[in-house]
């Protein structure tokens, strides 16, 4: 890379992803009010992330889920200190530029919201404002990074409680990483063929054994052993959905799964953080879900 | 010249691997801080980036708070960057009322000071104390600081050239032992900053 002169630079990849790194080894929760905002921060929380519903009652009301209403992402701004992240359609660029108008601190390019295109999704060069993108495998990763996202985290099936799917993508997305740094020159170029991504992205990635960007997990989390499991699958952080506003003592199953996954590799402390958190909230099984409600599916 | 005894990098959350390969790519042994017991045994702290409310949280929940206030009381070097930055010093503005200062710098510090994320930006600074040019200051969501007390020695500060209240403002210092910058050196691969931190924490042990 070139050496930019020396007046200040804004929108770069370096402070772009930037801001995911300092994210690290920390959990960023699912908003919809202020004052849910306010209860993660308290808790320990790095992020929220403001939508108009969480998954589970998207899921449980239907319709067409879009971004939040401006004036509420604009409430929960002001009731923080912690960046604000919020959701846009997969390809609805307009609610991207929307949500950079009002000084949202990253923009999550999101399955979970109903696609506003059925081929395309956001440049995200275009931007100042940071993308993070969902991913069920390395391919999906390296064409998000290649449009332009700065973080990237599993999708999992979000609003089930149901942990099983994100652990299907980190698995998926840290063995083709593997697999990339076991191949030489030659099946490098095959590869990234076969994984529909830039050749340069999956040179950089085979010789690097891990993403350009940070990784998080998200997508069915619920419970502080399930995001101590996903770290220890390789996350560098936690997106909590509906598990936390869903479940009987949100405050206090916040606070534990930060703890958890600070700590995600003692079993002590997930074992002490565990104990006594009320009701999780009602999970359900993916195996016999129908195709259209699968979420994950959504973008390619 | 490599360190003897090990550094640590607090390691609650926020930018630790960056700060672990800058001291190790200096010749230091590095580890990872989370309990009171491994702070004990490290010479020198690098507090890292990430969110100071959360660090600040997790300090106080992981029983690390009083600990580290006793050794930096003690003297021990210390390093922070941006959300280090604004533990170490005395008083931040804009921050939550309950969150905790170490107090190790006499600075009052002003949080997310240069705007929100779109506002972020790198630019070239000369530190003092930094041989060989200018570094590149990646600043993200920012601090930057609004006073110091006497004792605190200015090491950089935001160039004249760039415009707004920002021109001019304090973002890197040192006060004895303790060193801290409202930017990013850990972020760049350029390790001089952590090269002047593991000098004063040398001159600690020196020092018995």
């Amino acid at each position: 890379m070139t050496r930019p002169d020396t007046a200040p630079a804004t929108g770069t990849g370096g402070v772009k992803r930037g801001l995911a790194d300092m994210l690290k080894g920390g959990v960023i929760m699912d908003v919809v009010t202020p004052e849910q905002a306010k209860i993660a921060e308290d808790a320990g929380a790095v992020a929220v992330m403001a939508l108009e519903r969480v998954p589970a009652d998207i899921r449980a009301q239907g319709g067409v889920a879009r971004m939040s209403d401006p004036d509420m992402v604009a409430g929960i701004v002001e009731s923080v200190s912690i960046p604000v992240m919020a959701k846009a359609r997969i390809g609805h660029f307009v609610e991207a530029q929307v949500l950079q108008s009002i000084g949202v601190d990253y923009v999550d390019e999101s399955e979970v919201l109903t696609p506003a295109d059925e081929a395309h999704h956001i440049d995200k060069w275009a931007f100042t404002v940071p993308f993070v993108c969902g991913a069920t495998n390395l391919g999906e990763a390296l064409r998000r990074l290649g449009e332009g996202a700065a973080m990237i985290r599993s999708k999992g099936e979000a609003g089930t409680g149901n942990v099983v799917e994100a652990t299907r993508h980190m698995r998926a997305i840290r063995s083709e990483i593997r697999a990339l740094s076991r191949m030489d020159t030659q099946e490098l170029y095959a590869a990234a063929k076969e994984l529909r991504a830039p050749v340069s992205l999956v040179q950089e990635v085979a010789e690097s054994g891990r993403l350009p960007v940070v990784l998080f997990t998200a997508g069915g989390i619920a419970t502080p052993a399930d995001a101590a499991m996903m770290m220890q699958l390789g996350a560098e952080g936690v997106f909590v959905g509906s598990g936390i506003f869903k479940s009987g003592d949100p405050a206090k199953r916040a606070e534990a799964i930060v703890r958890a996954t600070t700590f995600h590799d003692d079993p002590d402390v997930i074992a002490k953080v565990s104990a006594g958190l009320g009701e999780a909230m009602v999970g359900r099984t993916t195996s016999d879900m129908a195709e259209h409600e699968r979420l994950a599916t959504r973008g390619w | 010249m490599a360190v003897t005894a090990p550094v640590g990098v607090l390691a609650l959350q926020g930018n630790v691997p960056e700060h672990l390969d800058a001291l190790r790519a200096c010749g230091a042994e590095a580890r990872p801080v989370r309990r009171p017991a491994e702070l004990a045994e490290v010479a020198g702290l690098v507090l890292p980036g990430g969110e100071s409310t959360t660090l600040s949280k997790l300090l106080e929940a992981v029983e690390l708070l009083e600990p580290l206030r006793e050794r930096l009381r003690a003297g021990m070097p210390a390093f922070g960057s941006c959300a280090g930055m604004i533990l170490l010093a005395r008083e931040a503005i804009d921050g939550r009322p309950d969150q905790h200062q170490l107090g190790a710098l006499d600075i009052t510090v002003r949080r997310n000071a240069f705007g929100r994320q779109v506002q972020s930006f790198e630019t070239d600074l000369a530190v003092t104390g930094v041989v060989g040019g200018p570094v590149r200051a990646v600043f993200i969501r920012a601090p930057w600081v609004e006073s110091t007390g006497r004792g605190v020695e200015v090491l950089a500060r935001v160039p004249g050239s760039v415009p707004g209240p920002a021109s001019g403002k304090v973002v890197a210092v040192r006060q004895g032992p303790v060193m801290a910058t409202a930017f990013h050196p850990e972020q760049t691969g350029d390790a001089r900053l952590h090269d002047l931190f593991l000098r004063r924490v040398r001159e600690y042990a020196a020092a018995g």
